[in-house]
């Protein structure tokens, strides 16, 4: 058993508020693959590099890799588990990518998602410019973003269709 | 409570308040005291061994003195710590004042106790308490007016720790020693009447119960596991010695046992234990595989052994000095033969010998099991993992009004509560039984509805209603208890008989008056034209008890459901993995076949209770896809006993008519089994098939005809459990046979002899056709290891005594390896009985072998590999047996009814077969030889005449680089075949059990127990015993211990190790057994099963003795004290008059 001290931390993540306590040297991500068994955010490059960690917190984009999770204290949280919609189906956003093809190996693929979900909050109707911009914090090894830049686009013009898409519901 | 007295001590006071405080005259007089030393003036430290009902423990704690106003009074408090059994505190207030014709002492004391003590009841405490009061006083009484106490009045004053650990020891009932509160000085030993599965040594050399300790209560200790005591690679001599002499099985119970084990040896010294000391040691430790036979052999060969390597360390140090090598133990060791003493470091040894048939290879699986690295179903944790909590019924019949879940909903951490209608809603199917019975008018039997959650009628005592789903497994108990159901109570029906009686409550609207079936068998009209013309016939009413199966690791299952991949995953504790999946998806539609992957892990023992597809493990199934999370349960012991399947519960009439020559003509009987509220999975094919087919015995009966009637009561459903209906026919035809013998006036083995089948094959009128057997030499073998010759001479010096021996046979046969497929599907079955089994030889020459048995304490990964050791004269470390996962192997249809070794290995062999004949081919082709001229031997194959050989290696991988393969082959070199045996196996043999009873008590000593068995040809001896020794130990818990009572209105009175009397080890002896081999014709290796004789033979030897040396014939199972003690008063009665 470890002497050193054990910190809460409180978050509400998708949705759930929960308390763990934790080293204070504990990065967010191993706080949420580790103590909230969330594994669909990766680890990629522990250095902010990659993306593969990015997560949603309070309305914005973050490398949970970099930050500790006592920073994350009392903030609401959102990863790649809390993406679909409430009944169980694909998001818009999960749906693009399916029917672009926009993930191959899919290591990548939970950043890429949760970044991409909150650009088009920041910004509903994105040129593929400002996509790629938008996008430019999370490698890609398999797609070449082509297909990511065209998953983000579908989800952009259903989210913008309401009636498309309780049509499709 | 408060207790108060006063006691005159025929003393001076100067001289009482010197006793008082003297540690040696106060350790003489406290009931129990173990030591007592004094730390300081006003402190003592004591240690007192108590035992209040069924709670004995060991108090250790310190007490301190306060207000000393010498020679007059003081006041004493303490808190003492008996660990697992809990605490006790309080203080007392001491006066001596002076009186006539000595001191007057007086002693007020207020005390107070928790834990596991506190749930004994007050009135066992007050009791206990006042008692160890009184024996206190009474004794420090005529201590210090007796004799002076000379030994005081030359010490100094010491502190009196001991009047309090006296009264408050007393008065708190347990409580010992009143105790500084010392925060790391825990240390206790506790004996409950529960298994002791995690038993560790605790604050140094002591044993505790983890299970009934809060973890509070260990803080500053130091702890040790099994996992800390020694490796795989490195054996603990305690752990070798389990090893070397096959002490355990299904290895659950093997970590507690081994600490315990531990524990024995620091406190008696090695090699000071002899087999009763290890027996009533190991009494807080319940193993329900080994019998314990093997468990106390290896104890005492460690222990032995320990004591040996002390002197071989001296004689080391000795010799080192004059130059010459020591450690001759070791090098000693390696040339005995596996099973022959006390196992020791050289684990790891290679056997140099290829362990094929008949050899006594150890077990391969043991490592694992030894060292704590099992991974039964609880073990398995995944991610997100919720924890599922059932409500259940409190009532044995009720109408279910309402649930309300809302105050559950509402509590922390709770995820969901379903109920039935959600089920149904969700089209989960019912619960079924797979063998349809149809009664003799030609109607199927009536099969009522059985919902894994059930909302509308509850039908037993612990039926499940709901389940809560939650983060942690104690906030699911939490929310389960905060469920409101509403019922409405119904009449309960609990006995057989009486639930078919008119008027009786009516359980299921399918079955008119609770009759399941009305089924027969044989030919009633030649049984009644024997009974007319019968010179003599005997007559009985027999009852096979209730039993509760009671493997030691309880049910479990770990259920998750992949949303993306519509995939579900079941871990659980399971003897047929594949038959549960089929069910899951054929019939309960949890999920389809594809879809659905199901694992039996490590299994902690089944005896048939694990074979069924059970409501929790469904739930957990369903629960893990609605909840969108991993859902785990794992049973509690009272869970256990209210859900699993319960055993036998026949009420049977039984005749037996026999001509002038007293051979017999003609057996009739007529039995009502009770199947509980609902049919399980194989329940109505156990009092049938299973049954009524294996009337016959083991004797020539040219008429027999049976009537079996089944019943649904308000009680747990009963189904197969270990011998699963050979039982309760060898008992009904063991008991009649010897009340028979008695009737005639011939002794019980010329009657048997006299009607034994000598000719085979042999039909019987009851369906089965024995193929093979010796009944004659079983017997013969039997009476003779139990001195049956000698028996008079030991009776008589027994009487001398007072005792009462007896001595009763027991001939059975049982009936293993249900099929063929064809055969038993035209009698009902809803499955075929034949067993798969697949060969993969690795190209570095390795070998897998996958099987449709499972292993669940039969050791099957050592004794199927013993196969293809034997076959291609492998090592055995080459050879990995893979069962229990149905994503690995194909198809197959588990354990039971001892077919894994006639079914399971004979479909081994033919795939080894088609190996064989491939591997040949491709050395003849790669030799240049004829096919017909290999041999294969010593892990090679050779050209015969010739000295050109490959390995097995080079032709496996020649198999697999498909380089130089004869024209048209298939690369590879791996086969699998399906077996569908032609006949059952008929396994047999003879056991003599004698006895003593004590008719002032009623006890009774089992003797001697000797077991003669007939199992075909055997793969593992060592393995066979051990399953023999378990079987006997099941069967005499149910003649002498074991029984499911319930009291009128359905409660199950006996449903913890409190009530239901589990064998232990100091219950029972080490038996004497031999086997002689009739081979079986119907399978490849001759083989016929041994699984269940042990428990199938056992029960009517142990009665037949009992009733043979009290002279009632008029007992029941279990032969309690009680009944045993009530018949002798009537003998004796009766003899008065």
């Amino acid at each position: 058993m470890s002497d050193i001290e054990q910190i809460p931390v409180t978050v509400t993540v998708n949705g759930k508020k929960v308390q763990r306590f934790v080293e204070p040297r504990t990065l967010l991500i191993h706080f949420l693959r580790e103590e909230l068994n969330l594994t669909g955010p990766h680890i990629g490059c522990e250095t902010s590099h990659c993306g593969a960690c990015t997560v949603e917190m309070n309305g914005m984009s973050v490398k949970s890799c970099t930050m500790f999770a006592a920073q994350a204290n009392g903030a609401e949280l959102t990863t790649i588990e809390g993406m679909a919609n409430p009944d169980g189906t694909l998001s818009a956003l999960q749906e693009g990518f399916r029917q672009m093809h926009g993930l191959q190996c899919g290591f990548c693929t939970p950043g890429m998602i949760t970044r991409a979900h909150t650009l088009l909050k920041e910004n509903p109707n994105p040129t593929e410019e400002e996509i790629r911009m938008g996008i430019a914090g999370n490698l890609c090894r398999c797609t070449g973003y082509q297909n990511i830049v065209k998953a983000i686009q579908y989800a952009a013009e259903k989210l913008n269709q309401p009636e498309t898409q309780e049509a499709a519901e | 409570m408060d207790i108060s007295g006063n006691q005159l001590i025929p003393a001076g006071r100067e001289e009482v308040w010197r006793a008082l405080n003297d540690p040696e005259v106060l350790k003489a007089c406290i009931p129990g005291c173990d030591s007592l030393e004094k730390t300081s003036d006003t402190e003592m430290n004591a240690q007192v061994t108590t035992k209040i009902g069924p709670v004995k423990a060991k108090f250790k704690g310190a007490v301190t003195l306060e207000n000393i106003n010498p020679p007059e009074s003081y006041t004493i408090t303490g808190e003492g710590k008996g660990g697992v059994a809990g605490f006790a505190k309080g203080g007392a207030d001491v006066k001596l004042s002076e009186a006539d014709g000595g001191t007057m002492l007086e002693y007020s004391a207020k005390a107070q106790v928790g834990g596991k003590l506190a749930q004994l009841g007050s009135r066992l405490i007050d009791s206990t308490a006042r008692k160890m009061a009184e024996d206190f006083f009474t004794k420090f009484s005529e201590t210090v007016a007796g004799p002076p106490a000379t030994e005081a009045e030359s010490k100094p004053e010491a502190a009196p720790a001991a009047v309090a650990a006296l009264d408050s020891g007393a008065d708190a009932g347990a409580a010992s020693q009143p105790a500084r509160p010392v925060e790391t000085a825990v240390s206790a030993e506790t004996e409950t009447p529960s298994a002791a599965d995690d038993t560790k040594v605790f604050g140094g050399p002591m044993a505790v119960k983890a299970c009934t300790l809060l973890a509070a209560q260990a803080d500053g200790s130091e702890v040790v596991t099994l996992e800390g005591v020694g490796s795989a690679d490195a054996l603990h001599p305690v752990q070798a010695a389990f090893r070397e002499h096959h002490g355990l099985q299904c290895g659950f119970c093997t970590p507690g046992m081994i600490m315990s084990a531990i524990d024995m040896i620091n406190r008696y010294g090695a090699g000071n234990l002899d087999e009763a000391t290890i027996r009533a040691e190991l009494e807080g430790n319940i193993c329900r595989c080994t019998g314990y036979h093997n468990i106390v052999k290896a104890i005492k060969a460690a222990s032995d052994q320990m004591a040996g390597m002390a002197q071989a360390a001296e004689r080391r140090e000795d010799t080192a000095q004059t130059g010459v090598t020591a450690g001759s133990w070791r090098t000693s060791r390696a040339f005995e033969g596996p099973g022959t003493s006390g196992g020791g470091p050289d684990f790891g040894r290679k056997r140099m010998a290829i362990e094929g048939i008949g050899a006594r290879a150890l077990r391969k699986e043991d490592k694992r099991f030894l060292t704590g690295k099992g991974q039964y179903t609880d073990d398995m944790v995944m991610p997100g993992m919720g924890h599922a909590a059932f409500v259940r019924s409190p009532h044995a019949h009720a109408k279910v009004t309402g649930v309300d879940a809302s105050a559950a909903l509402a509590m922390p951490g709770v995820d969901a509560v379903l109920t039935g209608d959600q089920l149904v809603g969700d089209g989960i199917g019912n619960l079924i039984c797979g063998w349809m019975i149809h009664s003799k008018d030609g109607t199927p039997m009536k099969m009522g509805g059985w919902r894994a959650l059930e909302h509308e009628v509850v039908r037993h005592v612990g039926q499940a209603v709901a389940v809560v789903v939650a983060d942690t497994a104690a906030q699911a108990r939490d929310a389960a208890d905060a469920v409101v159901v509403d019922y409405e109570e119904l009449p309960a029906v609990v006995d057989p008989v009486a639930a078919l009686e008119p008027g009786a409550p009516q359980i299921h609207p399918e079955a008119e008056g609770n009759l399941i079936y009305d089924w027969e068998i044989g030919d009633a009209a030649a049984v009644d034209a024997a009974f007319a013309g019968a010179a003599h016939v005997t007559k009985m009413e027999i009852r096979n008890n209730r039993l509760v199966p009671n493997p030691m690791e309880p049910r479990a299952a770990l259920a998750s459901y992949n949303d993306a991949e519509e995939h579900h995953t079941l871990y659980t504790t399971s003897q047929n993995p594949h038959v549960a999946r089929l069910v899951l998806s054929a019939f309960y539609n949890v999920a389809p076949e594809h879809k659905l992957r199901v694992i039996a892990p490590d299994v902690g023992g089944g005896f048939g209770s694990k074979i069924y597809i059970y409501p929790e493990e469904m739930v957990c199934l369903w629960a893990s896809k609605r909840v969108g999370r991993p859902v785990k349960w794992v049973s509690d012991r009272t869970e256990a006993f209210l859900t699993d399947a319960h055993g036998r519960d026949h009420v049977s009439e039984a005749e037996l008519a026999l001509d002038a020559d007293n051979k017999i003509v003609g057996l009739r009987v007529k039995t009502i089994a009770n199947l509980g509220a609902y049919m399980s999975l194989f329940s109505s094919a156990v009092p049938t098939y299973l049954y009524a087919t294996l009337l016959s015995g083991q004797y020539n009966i040219p008429a027999i005809h049976a009537n079996v009637k089944t019943v649904y009561t308000n009680t747990t459903a009963v189904d197969a459990y270990r011998g699963a209906g050979r039982p309760e026919a060898t008992y009904l035809l063991e008991r009649i046979m010897e009340t028979a013998a008695r009737e005639v006036g011939l002794s019980p083995a010329d009657f048997r002899r006299k009607n034994f089948i000598k000719e085979f094959p042999h039909q019987t009128p009851v369906i089965m056709c024995y193929d093979a057997g010796d009944y004659d030499a079983t017997l013969d073998a039997a009476l003779q290891a139990a001195d049956h010759a000698g028996f008079a001479a030991r009776k008589a010096e027994a009487a001398s005594r007072g005792k009462l021996r007896g001595i009763g046979i027991s001939c059975y046969i049982e009936a293993c390896g249900i099929a063929p497929s064809a055969a038993v599907g035209s009698l009902g079955a809803g499955v075929g009985l034949w067993e798969s089994a697949e060969v993969r030889v690795n190209p570095v020459g390795t070998v897998e072998v996958l099987t449709g048995s499972h292993s669940h304490g039969q050791g099957h990964e050592t004794t199927f590999a013993q196969l293809i050791c034997e076959r291609f004269g492998l090592d055995s470390d080459a050879v990995s047996i893979v069962h229990g996962d149905t994503d690995k192997v194909q198809f197959g249809m588990g354990t039971y009814g001892s077919r894994s070794g006639a079914v399971g290995m004979s479909a081994i062999v033919k795939a080894l077969d088609k190996v064989e004949a491939k591997a040949k081919k491709i050395a003849a082709h790669l030799m240049e030889a004829a096919e017909g001229d290999i041999q294969i031997e010593g892990g090679e194959l050779k050209v015969a005449g010739t000295d050109k050989k490959l390995s097995f290696t080079e032709v496996a991988l020649a198999a697999y680089t498909g380089h130089n393969l004869p024209e048209g082959m298939e690369p590879g070199l791996k086969e699998g075949a399906f077996y569908d045996p032609s006949n059952f196996t008929f396994p047999a043999g003879t056991y003599v059990c004698e006895v003593e009873v004590d008719p002032e008590t009623g006890k009774t000593e089992i003797i001697s127990f000797v077991a003669a068995d007939d199992f075909g040809n055997i793969i593992n001896p060592m393995i066979v015993e051990g399953q023999v020794h378990g079987g006997l130990v099941q069967g005499i818990g149910q003649a002498l211990l074991e029984n499911a009572a319930y009291d009128e209105s359905g409660q199950l009175l006996t449903a913890s190790y409190m009530d239901y009397t589990m064998p232990r080890a100091d219950d029972v002896p080490s038996f004497s057994l031999s086997t002689h081999v009739t081979e079986c014709p119907g399978n490849p290796l001759g083989m016929k099963g041994c699984g269940e004789a042990g428990a199938i033979g056992s029960p009517p030897a142990v009665i037949n003795a009992i009733t043979d040396a009290i002279g009632s014939n008029d007992l029941t199972m279990p032969a309690t004290p009680e009944k045993v003690w009530q018949l002798c008063q009537a003998q004796m009665k009766q003899a008065a008059e």
